[in-house]
C-alpha cells in the first residue's frame, strides 16, 4: 500500500518534471538567438524539423549515431578509456537492473515464464549487475577524488549523483544480505513453500540451511548429525530447490550475508529486512522522482543532443530549432568537463582564477542565466569575461561526449552578453577575430556597440586628462611599476625623433590621426617619460595597434615601443576592471 | 628530424587545409612530426589583456615539447612570435620564470627554455634546404607571379623572432622560387595584413588589407601567398567580405604548402585546394606539363 503509493507518487513527480523540463527547451531562450521567436512558433518548428529528418536520408545518420554515440558511446571512448569503462558499467549495470529486477513484473516475469528472483540465472545476475554499478561508481570516486583528472570539479550534482547511486546499489546489497540471514524470511518461505507440519521435520530443513543457506536461527545451531542435515536435504530437494539456487551465486549478497551473521538475530528482530527494504525503495523513488532535476536528466537529455546534433548545422536548421537545441544542450551537458581538460585557454585560468573561462564551469553558470535568475554585477562581469576568454579553437565542441555544439552556443551566449552594454576590455583583444569574421551575423548595432563600450571603459579619464584646462599631474609615477619586464624603463632612451610615428601603419591610415587615435607613438613615449601614465594609457592609439613591431624594429635607441603599448594595455584593462568593480560595489549599495 | 607541431587555435578550427597541406609536404621531404595534444593556447590574444596569462600559456606548450625533448615548429606566424617572446621575457626576467615554473609545478611541468621554436618556412629553408626541396618537385610553375606575404609577427622583433633579415628578408622568396614561380617585389610586402585588429576596427582592419590587396595587384601578382592563418583568413575570407561590400576583384591568397604540394605532384584533395574561401583551383594551370619537366 504505502510501497504503491510513494511509487505513484514518484512516478507522477518524474513525468511532470520530465514534461516541466521538456517544456523549458521550448519556453527558455540564451543569447540573441531566439530573441523574437516565440515558444509555439518553435514547438511547431520542432515537430516540423523532427518529421522533416525521421522521413528523410538523414534518419540512417539518427540511426548510425543512436548505436555508435548512444548506446555504445563512441565518443568516450575515444577520450578516455577508463571513463568509458566507468560509464558503461554504470549505465549498462543500471539500466539491466531497471528492467530484470526493478520492473521484473512487467518485463522480466513476462519474457521468462520460468523467471523467479532467487533462481539463476536471475539470481546471479541481479548481484552481476549490482556489482557493474558499484564498480563503475567507484571508478567515479577514484577519478574525481583519488586521481584527480585536471580541470575535474565537482559540484553538489556531481556529489548527488555518485551518493544517490551508492545508496541504492549498497542497500539493495545490504538488504540481500540481511534477508539471507533472516529468519523471519526464512520462516516466510517455508510458510509460502513448504508444507510441514511435524517438528522434526521442520527442524531437520531448518538445520540444512542454516548448515547451508546462512540462515541465522535462534532455535539450532550447528554441528547438526548426518541424519538430520540428509532429512533436512530431502525436504529442501522437494520444496525449495527448485526456486532457490545457493546463495554463492548472489555473491554480493552472500558477503554481506557473512559479514552480518554476528548481529542477524538482533537485526531481525527489529525488523531490519523491512528497514533495509523501505531505505532501498525510498532511495529509488527519490532517484525517480528528482532524476528530472538532477544531472541524471542527461539520460534523456544527451541521447536527444547527440542525435539532434547530428542532424543539424547552422546553415540549414531552422533558427527556432537551433535555439531550442541550444537550451537542450544545458541539459544535455553531464559536467564531466572533457571540454575544460582539453580547452585551449584553460591556462589563462590558472593564471587568472576565473573559473568561467573553463567551459564546464560556463555551462554550469549558463544553466542559472537560462533559468532567469538574477546574476549580479559581478558574477555578470565573471562570466562575461570567461566567455570572452575564448580562442574559438572548436576542441571543446570536438571533444563533447554529448555531441553539444559549444562553438555555437558560446557564439550565442558571448553575444547576448556583450551586448547588454557592460564593457568588457577583451573585446579589444585578438579574442575579436573570430566575432570578426562572424560580423555578418550579427546586425550591425549590435556589432558595433560592444567595442564602442569597451573602447570607453579603457580610455579611462583620457578626455578630462588631454583636456588642457586642468593643470597636468604627475603623481602617476609612483603607481607605474614598468619594472617587471625587459621593456621596462626603456622609454627613457627616447629622443623624439618620431620614427615610430612615422613608420606606423596606422598612423598613415588617417587623415588626422592624432584626433583619431588621441596620442601617437612618440607622443606616448613622451608621456611615459614625464611619468604621465594616465594619459599615456587612454589613447586609442593602443587599441588601433595592430602589434606589427614596425615602430619597435626601426626605433635607433632601442625603446621597446610595442611591447610598451602591450603593457599600458593591461594597465588599461586593470583599471577598467577597477572601475567596473567599484561601480558593482555601488550599485549593490544603493 | 623530427619536432612537435604547433597548429594553435585557428588552424584545426578555420584553416584545416594549411594542417593538411604542411603535413603532406613535410612527409614528402622525410620531416618526422609528432602531436602533443596537451598543447593550448600560444598566449598572443592575452597579451593585450594579461601579461601573465600570455606567459603562463605561452609555457606550458614550450614545456610539454621540453618533456618529450623536442623542438617546436610553428605553423601560425602570430603563434611562433608570441612563444618567442615568451622565450624572450621568461629568459630576461629569472622572477617570472620562477613565478610561471610554480604555476606549471600544479600540472607536473617545468620549463627551462631546452626547446628551440622554429617556424614552419625556416624549418623547409635551413634545416630541409633549397635542394631537398627541389629534388622532390616533379612540375615547376611557369609564368606565374606570386607576391609572398612575409607576416609581423615572423619578421618582428628581429631581434627576438630571428627569423630573416628583418628590412630585406629572402627566406620566402627563395621557397616561392623553388617552384618555378617568381617571386614579386611589392611594396607593402613586409606590412600588417590587417588581422590583428578584426573585430576591434574593422575598417582598419580592411583597408589595410585592401591597400596590400591593391598593391599586389599593381604589380600584376597572380596570386598572394602566406604561410600563416590569421594572414590567410584576412586573405581569404576577409577578402571575401571586402569583396561583397565594394565589388572588386579578388585577388587569391595561397598557403605556402598548397603552392609547394601542387609542384610536388601531391594529391590537391589532401592540400585542401577547394578548402579556401577564393577560389584557387587554376593554380595547376601555371604548372607545367610532366614531359616538359623530364626534357
Amino acid at each position: 500500500m504505502v510501497f504503491n503509493l510513494l511509487l505513484y507518487i514518484s512516478l507522477a513527480i518524474f513525468t511532470f518534471g520530465l514534461i516541466y523540463k521538456i517544456s523549458t527547451w521550448f519556453s527558455r531562450s540564451i543569447g540573441i538567438s531566439a530573441k523574437e521567436i516565440s515558444t509555439s512558433q518553435r514547438v511547431s518548428a520542432a515537430v516540423k524539423g523532427i518529421a522533416g529528418v525521421i522521413f528523410s536520408a538523414k534518419i540512417v545518420t539518427l540511426i548510425k549515431v543512436f548505436f555508435l554515440d548512444v548506446l555504445l558511446q563512441h565518443r568516450i571512448i575515444k577520450e578516455d578509456f577508463l571513463r568509458w569503462l566507468m560509464h558503461m558499467l554504470i549505465y549498462s549495470g543500471f539500466m539491466l537492473l531497471l528492467l530484470m529486477h526493478a520492473l521484473d513484473e512487467i518485463v522480466t516475469a513476462k519474457l521468462f515464464s520460468e523467471y523467479y528472483s532467487t533462481i539463476n540465472p536471475y539470481f546471479f545476475l541481479r548481484d552481476l549487475f549490482g556489482l557493474m554499478v558499484i564498480a563503475g561508481v567507484g571508478i567515479a570516486i577514484y577519478r574525481r577524488f583519488i586521481l584527480k583528472v585536471p580541470r575535474l570539479k565537482t559540484n553538489a550534482m556531481d556529489h548527488y549523483a555518485i551518493i544517490i547511486l551508492a545508496v541504492i546499489l549498497v542497500s539493495g546489497v545490504v538488504l540481500e544480505g540481511a534477508k539471507i540471514t533472516s529468519y523471519s524470511e526464512y520462516q516466510g518461505m517455508v510458510e509460502d513453500y513448504a508444507d510441514l507440519e511435524e517438528e522434526s521435520e521442520l527442524e531437520a530443513l531448518e538445520s540444512y540451511w542454516v548448515q547451508n543457506f546462512d540462515v541465522v536461527s535462534p532455535n539450532v545451531k550447528g554441528p547438526f548429525d548426518e541424519e538430520v542435515l540428509e532429512m533436512g536435504q530431502d525436504l529442501h530437494d522437494a520444496s525449495c530447490v527448485d526456486c532457490h539456487s545457493p546463495n554463492q551465486w548472489a555473491f554480493t549478497g552472500y558477503v554481506a550475508a557473512n559479514i552480518l551473521k554476528p548481529i542477524s538475530l538482533t537485526l531481525d528482530g527489529v525488523g531490519g529486512s523491512t528497514v533495509l527494504y523501505y531505505l532501498h525503495f525510498l532511495a529509488c523513488f527519490i532517484g525517480l522522482a528528482y532524476l528530472p532535476f538532477s544531472k541524471m536528466f542527461h539520460i534523456f537529455s544527451t541521447p536527444v543532443s547527440l542525435l539532434a546534433n547530428a542532424v543539424m548545422d547552422k546553415e540549414t536548421s531552422d533558427p527556432a530549432n537551433i535555439a531550442t537545441r541550444q537550451v537542450m544542450e544545458l541539459d544535455a551537458c553531464m559536467h564531466c568537463c572533457t571540454c575544460s581538460l582539453r580547452c585551449s585557454a584553460a591556462a589563462a585560468f590558472d593564471a587568472l582564477g576565473n573559473e568561467y573561462i573553463l567551459p564546464a564551469e560556463k555551462m554550469t553558470f549558463l544553466k542559472t542565466l537560462a533559468s532567469g535568475k538574477a546574476l549580479s554585477q559581478k558574477q555578470l562581469q565573471a562570466i562575461q569575461e570567461g566567455v570572452y576568454l575564448c580562442t574559438n579553437c572548436d576542441r571543446c565542441t570536438v571533444v563533447c561526449p554529448a555531441g553539444i555544439n559549444l562553438r555555437d552556443l558560446w557564439f550565442n551566449v558571448r553575444e547576448g552578453l556583450v551586448q547588454k552594454g557592460h564593457p568588457e576590455p577583451l573585446v579589444l583583444s585578438p579574442f575579436s577575430f573570430y566575432r570578426g569574421l562572424n560580423r555578418e551575423n550579427i546586425s550591425t548595432e549590435d556589432y558595433a556597440g560592444p567595442v564602442a563600450d569597451a573602447n570607453r571603459a579603457v580610455a579611462g579619464k583620457f578626455e578630462q586628462v588631454m583636456d588642457q584646462s586642468t593643470p597636468i599631474s604627475f603623481k602617476d609615477r609612483e603607481i607605474f611599476q614598468l619594472n617587471q619586464l625587459p621593456s621596462a624603463g626603456t622609454f627613457s632612451y627616447c629622443f623624439g625623433c618620431q620614427t615610430c610615428t612615422t613608420v606606423c601603419p596606422v598612423v598613415t591610415e588617417h587623415e588626422n590621426p592624432l584626433e583619431t587615435l588621441g596620442l601617437l607613438p612618440h607622443q606616448i613615449m613622451n608621456c611615459l617619460g614625464l611619468g604621465l601614465v594616465e594619459m599615456a594609457s587612454g589613447p586609442r592609439m593602443l587599441w588601433d595597434c595592430v602589434t606589427c613591431y614596425q615602430c619597435q624594429e626601426h626605433c635607433p635607441q632601442t625603446v621597446q615601443v610595442t611591447d610598451l603599448l602591450f603593457l599600458l594595455k593591461n594597465l588599461a584593462v586593470k583599471k577598467a576592471e577597477r572601475t567596473a568593480d567599484q561601480l558593482s560595489v555601488d550599485t549593490e549599495a544603493v | 628530424m623530427k619536432f612537435a607541431l604547433f597548429l594553435g587555435c585557428n588552424i584545426p578550427a578555420r584553416v584545416e587545409q594549411y594542417d593538411t597541406s604542411a603535413r603532406a609536404v613535410l612527409k614528402q621531404v622525410g620531416v618526422q612530426l609528432v602531436d602533443i595534444r596537451e598543447f593550448n593556447c600560444c598566449g598572443y590574444p592575452m597579451r593585450n589583456a594579461d601579461q601573465k596569462a600570455f606567459l603562463l600559456s605561452s609555457a606550458v606548450n614550450l614545456s610539454l615539447a621540453e618533456k618529450e625533448n623536442l623542438d617546436i615548429m610553428v605553423l601560425c606566424k602570430c603563434c611562433f612570435g608570441s612563444l618567442k617572446e615568451a622565450e624572450h621575457v621568461l629568459k630576461e626576467q629569472g622572477n617570472l620564470q620562477e613565478e610561471v615554473n610554480r604555476l606549471l609545478a600544479q600540472r607536473g611541468l617545468k620549463y627551462t627554455g631546452k626547446t628551440q621554436i622554429k617556424h614552419f618556412l625556416s624549418v623547409l629553408y635551413h634545416d630541409v634546404g633549397l635542394d631537398t626541396l627541389k629534388n622532390n618537385i616533379s612540375r615547376q610553375y611557369k609564368n606565374f607571379k606570386i607576391a609572398p606575404h612575409y607576416g609581423c609577427h615572423a619578421l618582428r622583433p628581429s631581434k627576438i623572432t630571428r627569423f630573416d633579415d628583418p628590412v630585406a628578408p629572402t627566406i620566402f622568396d627563395k621557397l616561392v622560387e623553388v617552384t618555378g614561380a617568381k617571386s614579386v617585389d611589392w611594396n607593402r610586402k613586409l606590412e600588417c595584413c590587417g588581422a590583428p585588429v578584426l573585430g576591434i576596427n574593422d575598417d582598419l582592419s580592411m583597408n589595410l588589407t585592401r591597400k596590400k590587396l591593391e598593391d599586389a595587384k599593381k604589380v600584376s601578382a597572380d596570386y598572394l601567398c602566406s604561410a600563416c592563418p590569421y594572414c590567410h583568413l584576412q586573405f581569404d575570407v576577409v577578402q571575401k567580405m571586402i569583396i561583397s561590400q565594394n565589388g572588386n576583384d579578388p585577388l587569391a591568397s595561397v598557403l605556402y604548402p598548397q603552392l609547394l604540394g601542387l609542384s610536388m605532384g601531391l594529391d590537391e584533395k589532401i592540400l585542401g585546394i577547394h578548402m579556401n574561401q577564393l577560389n584557387i583551383s587554376d593554380l595547376t594551370s601555371f604548372l607545367e606539363s610532366g614531359e616538359e619537366n623530364a626534357e
